[in-house]
């Protein structure tokens, strides 16, 4: 399932950039109940990092108050060209990554 | 000549009062988008923050994937959708000369798997069906919607009218009586829309996912405490004609974003 | 006299209690203002929390609680010596009382974070920065959740 990632393709050495990424992910609670009263078990990304070259530049942790189809946006400094790496993990071994390059200048 | 216009119209709305009540003129047709607060607004205006453009995504890779027995993909016969179905999703549900009756655009996708990849049918509002819908639509954003226009619709459309117009359910409410009536004004708390189906499927927050109109008319039909006309149903179908020729001029939205 | 809806609603409670034993086990299905104080103290253990330096960006009445937009942002340099360390968000009504704790540094260049959230009901939101010279700042926002009028039961 996708990822939408949206990293400004070439910046300033120094600019302050924003990146926004959206995934994909139900993000189900752990608090609901099905008609016939069984509980739906929690199914929820946990944590989110961005590396940028290898350094993380942000982190979160998320909790079932987040909503479906996660959604953050956060800022870096353009240092340097090269990559962001992106990271989601979850509940029941939930794992992915994603990245996108930058040309810094 | 104007005192015999005067007359013919007097006539028309005399014989006919029940037909022509509350029907809004297509200068005064408005996308639910404009009955949004401006945070929702722009959920929906920049593709990087709609999460309806996830499935969008996901429907373009299902395009190009080879499926079915006859391992053929979606672009093998239709090519780069973005010239192929440009303008398509604002035509359907379309007239099926074969089958003699409309198809939604979901089903016309299930065809397709059917007829030339020889795959099984996606089952309605399943993720892999919706993610196509929400490609194939978004070709069309911003074009005009002219479905209905088919004279062989026509009897389709008028069914679906008169499905509209029809009371149901505990709350023995007809679709009209909200969406023609009373738009503009609230019900608890929430904007009553005129039901333009410009932007399906679409991501509603409500449900925290997409989904297509035959979802939010099931819903609507629920909220009037009524029995639900099936998925797939000629009664669904018909209301999805009728209601995308009222919309008849409106820009497609698909994936918009609704509360 | 004319029966009030208040009185009918206290004689139908009575009924109820009188007549009927109820089976439904009650549980706590909300955070409470006490859990809400808990979490927060979890995060910033015995420290002072002053009021200010950051600002919380949420509709003051959102058209649907399961998505609603928020940004949180604090006046910062985002130095090495001068920065925010993280950004702890919490509300008051919902089964929970976290919503995200997001972590910064002097690369951030701009202490701020957007995301989207679930509020169960009318309620109180609180963002709390922990700074690098570990204080910390916090602001509330209180934000109306209409509920829609037709609701899906099942589908």
């Amino acid at each position: 399932m996708a990822a939408l990632i949206n990293v400004p393709s070439k910046a300033k050495r120094g600019d302050i950039i924003e990146i926004r990424t959206l995934t994909s992910h139900i993000m189900e609670t752990g608090f609901r109940h099905t008609a016939d009263g069984k509980l739906v078990p929690r199914d929820i990304i946990t944590s989110f990092a961005c590396r940028y070259n290898g350094t993380e530049i942000f982190r979160a942790d998320l909790f079932p108050a987040i909503a479906a189809n996660p959604y953050l946006s956060f800022f870096t400094v353009a240092k340097d060209s090269g990559k962001f790496e992106f990271e989601w993990i979850g509940d029941n071994g939930y794992s992915t990554t994603a990245s996108a390059s930058i040309t810094v200048e | 000549m104007i005192s015999w216009r005067a007359i013919a119209v007097a006539t028309l709305f005399t014989a006919a009062p029940a037909l022509l009540a509350g029907e809004i003129p297509p200068d005064a047709r408005r996308s639910g988008y404009t009955f949004m607060g401006p945070d929702t607004r722009a959920m929906q205006d920049d593709d990087t923050t709609n999460p309806g453009m996830l499935f969008v995504l996901d429907g373009e890779a299902l395009w190009a994937k080879k499926t079915g027995s006859a391992s053929r993909a979606c672009a093998d016969c239709h090519g780069d959708a973005r010239s192929s179905m440009k303008g398509v999703a604002a035509r359907y549900p379309s007239f099926d000369k074969s089958l003699g009756r409309p198809v939604a655009l979901d089903q016309r996708i299930n065809l397709c798997r059917a007829d030339h990849q020889q795959a099984a049918p996606l089952p309605y509002e399943s993720r892999d069906l919706l993610a196509l819908s929400a490609f194939v639509a978004h070709q069309s954003r911003g074009i005009p919607i002219t479905a209905g226009d088919d004279p062989q619709a026509k009897p389709f459309v008028a069914q679906g009218r008169a499905l509209f117009m029809q009371r149901e359910g505990q709350l023995n409410l007809a679709c009209t009586n909200c969406h023609d009536d009373n738009f503009d004004k609230r019900l608890a708390g929430a904007p009553i829309t005129q039901g333009q189906p410009t932007g399906y499927p679409l991501y509603r927050l409500e449900w925290q996912t997409l989904g297509s109109l035959a979802r939010r008319l099931r819903s609507c039909m629920t909220g009037v405490r009524a029995q639900a006309y099936d998925y797939g149903s000629p009664e669904l179908v018909a209301l999805e004609l009728y209601l995308m020729s009222r919309a008849r001029g409106l820009a497609m939205e698909t994936p918009a974003v609704r509360p | 006299m004319p029966t009030t809806r208040r009185q009918f609603l206290g004689l139908a409670g009575g009924v109820t209690v009188a007549g009927t034993i109820p089976i439904v086990t009650l549980r706590p299905i909300e955070a409470t203002p006490a859990m809400l104080n808990t979490a927060i103290r979890n995060v910033v253990g015995e420290a002072q929390i002053r009021n200010g330096r950051v600002k919380l960006d949420i509709p003051p009445l959102v058209e649907n609680g399961n998505t609603v937009p928020m940004t949180v942002s604090v006046a910062s340099p985002m130095t090495a010596d001068d920065h925010v360390k993280s950004i702890h968000v919490f509300n008051e009504k919902n089964p929970q009382p976290n919503i995200g704790n997001f972590y910064f540094g002097p690369s951030s260049g701009r202490a701020q974070v957007s995301t989207r959230i679930r509020l169960a009901d009318t309620q109180k939101v609180v963002a709390i920065a922990h700074l690098s010279d570990d204080t910390f700042w916090q602001v509330a926002a209180d934000v109306v959740v209409t509920l829609a009028a037709c609701t899906e039961e099942t589908n």
